[in-house]
């Protein structure tokens, strides 16, 4: 839970957040445990959408001493 | 002044002797030639071009549509063919050509035959087999590209990803995509693709041309580097209907180089879509749980006041309510029961009133003397006197002393 939001992909963010609704979903979870999950999902969910919205395609080329 | 040698031409005339003489030659103006052919090409206004190959030599030719329209076919690139016509100088171009008016199929080139039997091969190795093709990542983050770098193609390719998955990383490894050593260079850029850890998959892309063009796609070294590959590798070579060896043994295969990059990359629309419809979710789940916990709480709070010391009292207060009412209803009903025989007795009681029987005419008499009822007539002193009681009164009387009984 103390991963830096920074450092997440969008397909490890989502994932994460998929299991929160998920987990959310079973009701089985004390209350404490509940909110903190879905603080979790917030962030996760904005850092989702901030990876989308600034996402630059990255263009590099191997060099040429290159195996 | 200068003389000119006598052997200078102006390029016009030179050309113009040329033409006389090789058009001029019976044999070149009535000609069969065979070769393989190459570069066709069909236009809308109804002519054919092509070349004819034998190996590195060509023949360039041409068939008018008057013609065109007439062959029993349409020759495709590879087809071992034999054309006739005339042989013609295009003085414009500054070469010779073959202006065809009948082609004929003599099987397929030697190209196509030795390719097929190159796939046989390949085939029977098992390197096209269904269970080596491998899924492609779905979240791709980085994507080697072996092509050109200046090609059209990776800037198709370059195109999509910035629309549709700018989160990607691009890795180019360049290679020469046609000619005799292009198999070669394919190689080794995929090789240097390989040899690094960070890259997801491979795109192997070309854009369209002739066969010749894209013949290094054939090439059993691409095609063997390409099965053997460690990363998932999509071709996407020429056009739609190109189909190259690589592609068999390529984890997929994409028509073209802008289909490969898109078939590569989930849309960053839909990403977006789901990661709305997720956060929607996850608000739904989270006040769902709250919702849940507060049913939960009052369903306790009522079974707890069920229980509560004050809830059986009144219960109990409940009971012995009841308990009463009961009393009161059995009471009431045994009242009811004793006055209905009461009613009975007071009728039966009533048949028997001595009034009642005085007024259907008898009389009692008493004694006065002793009080007592006279109720026979061995009672009673002669000349005693009596009362005589009525239904409605009574009336002294005399017993008679005269009498004689």
């Amino acid at each position: 839970m103390s991963d830096s939001m920074n450092d997440l992909r969008f397909e490890e963010a989502y994932g994460e957040l998929e299991t929160i609704v998920r987990r959310l979903e079973t009701g089985e979870l004390a209350l404490e445990e509940s909110v903190a999950l879905y603080e979790r999902g917030r962030q996760l969910a904005t850092h989702c959408q901030h990876l989308l919205d600034g996402a630059e395609l990255r263009v590099t080329q191997v060099t040429a001493n290159e195996a | 002044m200068m003389e000119l040698p006598n052997n200078v031409f102006t390029v016009a005339t030179l050309t113009a002797v040329i033409q006389d003489v090789i058009e001029s030659e019976d044999l070149f103006s009535d000609v069969w030639v065979e070769g393989e052919i190459s570069n066709f090409k069909s236009y809308s206004s109804g002519h054919w071009y092509f070349t004819l190959k034998e190996g590195s030599i060509q023949l360039k030719g041409v068939m008018w549509r008057s013609f065109a329209g007439r062959q029993e076919y349409t020759p495709r690139d590879g087809e071992h063919v034999r054309a006739h016509g005339a042989i013609k100088v295009y003085p414009d171009g500054g070469t010779y050509q073959i202006q065809a008016d009948r082609l004929r199929l003599l099987g397929v080139g030697d190209l196509f035959r030795r390719l097929e039997e190159t796939k046989a091969r390949l085939r029977a190795e098992g390197l096209f087999d269904d269970e080596r093709k491998r899924p492609l990542p779905f979240f791709p983050r980085c994507i080697g590209v072996v092509t050109s770098a200046e090609s059209a193609a990776f800037q198709d390719v370059l195109n999509v990803l910035h629309r549709r998955y700018p989160l990607a990383h691009v890795v180019l490894s360049p290679t020469l995509v046609q000619g005799e050593s292009a198999p070669e260079s394919i190689v080794r850029a995929v090789g240097k693709l390989n040899a690094r850890d960070d890259i997801d998959v491979i795109l192997v892309c070309r854009g369209g041309g002739s066969i010749e063009d894209l013949w290094a796609f054939n090439d059993e070294r691409v095609v063997r580097c390409v099965a053997a590959s460690r990363l998932p590798v999509i071709s996407g070579v020429g056009h739609e209907t190109d189909f190259m060896l690589i592609d068999f043994a390529a984890d997929v295969r994409a028509p073209t180089p802008s289909a490969a990059a898109e078939m590569l990359t989930p849309d960053i629309a839909d990403l977006q879509a789901a990661a709305r419809s997720a956060a929607a979710l996850l608000e739904a789940a989270f006040l769902d749980d709250l919702r849940r916990r507060g049913e939960q709480l009052a369903m306790l709070a009522h079974r707890l006041e069920r229980a509560s010391p004050a809830s059986l009292l009144a219960y109990d207060r409940q009971r012995v309510d009841g308990l009463t009412e009961r009393l009161g209803n059995a009471l009431r009903a045994a009242l009811a029961l004793r006055r209905e025989r009461l009613n009975a007795r007071a009728a039966a009681l009533d048949s028997a009133n001595p009034s009642a029987i005085l007024a259907r005419g008898y009389a009692l008499v008493h004694d006065d003397a002793t009080g007592a009822r006279i109720t026979s007539a061995q009672q009673g002193q002669h000349g005693a006197r009596v009362t005589l009681t009525f239904h409605d009164g009574a009336r002294p009387a005399r017993l008679d002393p005269e009498e004689t009984a």
